[in-house]
């Protein structure tokens, strides 16, 4: 089980990747730790420097649409903010997340607001969110199948080094 | 055995087994793509993931296309490290100033019906327009299947969409793509594959298919398919290398939703800042003033759509406005040749237009022309967000390569059917 307490900063819908990082800044470099002085620079010049490690994104619809790019998913995590909770994500960026060992939770977040106390738990396959602030208890939909062995094996990284293929699929 | 869509046969036929949409199949693919934005952490993750050789290095192919050429020594160390990984490994290297990389990819007769490709860039699925499931991954994706010839997939539920009528005059594949991207929304398509159907799919040739299926990323869909037919295989005939396998829907497949268009009450489509799904008809948006055109990128990057920009162009005047810069990129050096055999691109040089080495170019703001502070865009990309060509205070318009013709004759964003009467 994965326990992550933190504080809620607060997205809107359709945050797309080139707002979480954009390209002209990874042209030059693909490292995260640099890069995440240029968090969502675009939504809010200021986001980047006022990010505290543990801190938890919360979003509207969409999260991390349009492009695949992947160091949208390790800036997040460079920046010390290990879970995104959303009320749905694009599917390349809920791949990515999983492959890197960020936990995405779906749930309705339309009552969360900037600064609420966040608990969020992974327990086996089922995320859930307390907001503290606003005395909710959410839960998500079950992390399915080969997603689930991903993301507890650490990502995909440990997922292939391991087995050198894809597991058929538990069904 | 029950009736299935384009997508279920597709991932049966690669996952060995029958598959049907909710499930997770592990497939082969037949290709791998990476871009030179995608696959220096592609190789990042290929050697932490202990990769010792690619599972078929004449399927991995790597294009520089995103920053072509290069901007500055960071960027070229980029590519130094794909150019160095694929001459170790085998891999197939398309380098500056070849193109974009799915575009090659059909190009060169590898994007065959029935195949699967996994690409690490999101516009992968444009290729589904050849009667193949492709779709975006990113680069960690792409490092497992460089290695296992392997992806996962949620075999995905399809959206049937059914286009009807007969277009009218300047009415461009690329007004029908941001009419779907309105009609479906931002993440309408989400998890699932939009499989074309309908009596207007014969008069929509490839290129005008390439430009639909590229959009469906603007609505979040996993893949795009067109079925096979005569326009599949006149495209294919001289390029094809290895054998396709055509794939078309049963007819009793179940959709998770069925949308129609009717393309002769469509009018031309704009897509205001800074959302693709921000669409509204083009009158709407008349007489905005524009700084730029850029005519390019894996949307509106192709012969037809210059040949289509030039002719608004000449219909609006035959002159490049005032105070307006136009911009020209091929998206291969294919397209590149078209258009300098035809004539075309001489007649956009004469008319001193910015021509930039083939490419993304200006799309994402990596390389070559960047707007200036406050400057209206109009372009014949697919991405209008904020900051999108490197410069946070432009604002983009999108929209088809007709329009954006007229737009740099005019200074303004100009119905490309109204056109006429400004001579
Ligand atoms: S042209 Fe633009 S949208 Fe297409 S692959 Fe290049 S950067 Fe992406």
């Amino acid at each position: 089980m994965i326990t992550l307490d933190g504080r809620a900063r607060r997205l809107g819908d359709n945050i797309n990747t080139d707002y979480i990082i954009a390209s002209t800044r990874k042209r030059e470099t693909i490292d995260e730790q640099v890069l995440k002085q240029w968090l969502l620079e675009t939504v809010d010049p200021a986001f980047a420097a006022s990010v505290r490690e543990g801190d938890i994104i919360v979003a509207g619809h969409n999260f991390g649409c349009g492009s695949a790019m992947e160091v949208a998913v390790t800036v997040i995590l460079a920046a010390g903010i290990k879970a995104v909770i959303a009320q749905s994500y694009s599917r390349t960026f809920y791949r990515n997340a999983i492959n890197n060992g960020l936990i995405p939770v779906q749930c309705d977040t339309a009552a969360f607001e900037e600064g609420d106390k966040l608990t969020v738990t992974l327990d086996g396959a089922n995320p859930s969110v307390v907001n503290h602030t606003r005395q909710l208890a959410l839960h998500g939909p079950p992390i399915s199948g080969i997603m689930l062995d991903i993301l507890a094996e650490g990502g995909l990284v440990p997922y292939i080094r391991e087995h050198h293929t894809f597991a058929p699929a538990k069904s | 055995m029950s009736a299935r869509t384009i997508s279920e046969k597709i991932l049966s036929a690669k996952a060995g087994r029958e598959v049907h949409a909710g499930e997770i199949a592990i497939c082969n693919v037949d290709h791998v793509l990476g871009t030179d934005a995608s696959s220096p952490m592609a190789i990042d993750y290929f050697e932490k993931m202990g990769g010792e050789r690619l599972f078929n290095p004449s399927r991995v192919h790597f294009a520089f296309d995103h920053y072509s050429p290069a901007a500055n020594a960071k960027t070229e160390a980029l590519h130094e490290r794909v150019r160095v990984f694929a001459k170790r490994y085998g891999a197939e290297l398309s380098d500056e100033g070849e193109g974009i990389s799915f575009q090659l990819l059909a190009e060169r007769g590898g994007a065959l019906p029935g195949s699967l490709i996994v690409g690490a860039d999101s516009h992968t699925v444009t290729i589904g327009a050849l009667n193949l499931f492709a779709t975006g991954v990113g680069s960690s994706d792409l490092a497992a299947a460089m290695i296992t010839g392997q992806a996962w997939l949620r075999v995905p539920e399809s959206i049937k969409v059914t286009l009807t009528g007969t277009r009218t005059a300047f009415l461009s594949a690329k007004d029908i793509a941001l009419a779907l991207v309105k009609l479906i929304g931002p993440e309408g398509a989400n998890y699932k594959t939009l499989e074309f159907h309908g009596s207007a799919l014969s008069a929509l040739s490839l290129e005008e298919r390439l430009v639909i299926c590229n959009l469906g990323v603007e609505m979040d869909a996993k893949a795009a398919i067109f079925p096979p037919d005569n326009a599949t295989n006149e495209y294919l005939a001289g390029r094809k290398v290895g054998l396709d396998a055509p794939v078309t829907a049963d007819v009793h497949a179940v959709y998770a939703r069925e949308v129609t268009l009717d393309l002769s009450r469509l009018s031309p489509r704009v897509s205001l800042p800074h959302a693709p799904d921000n669409v509204v008809p083009i009158d709407q948006a008349v007489g905005t003033p524009i700084q730029m055109v850029f005519l390019g990128t894996c949307t509106g990057g192709r012969a037809r759509d210059f040949h289509e920009a030039l002719a608004g162009l000449d219909r609006a005047g035959g002159k490049i406005a005032d105070g307006v810069q136009l911009v020209v990129t091929p998206a291969s050096r294919e397209v590149a040749e078209i258009l300098r055999g035809d004539g075309t691109l001489a007649a956009f040089e004469e008319l001193g237009a910015t021509i930039t080495a083939v490419g993304c170019g200006a799309c994402c703001g990596t390389s070559g022309v960047i707007p200036g502070d406050g400057m209206n865009v109009l372009s014949t990309a697919n991405r209008n967000f904020k900051a999108r060509m490197g410069n946070a205070t432009a604002s983009i318009y999108l929209a088809s390569p007709a329009a954006c013709g007229a737009a740099a004759a005019t200074g303004r964003i100009t119905d490309p059917r109204a056109a006429r009467v400004s001579r």
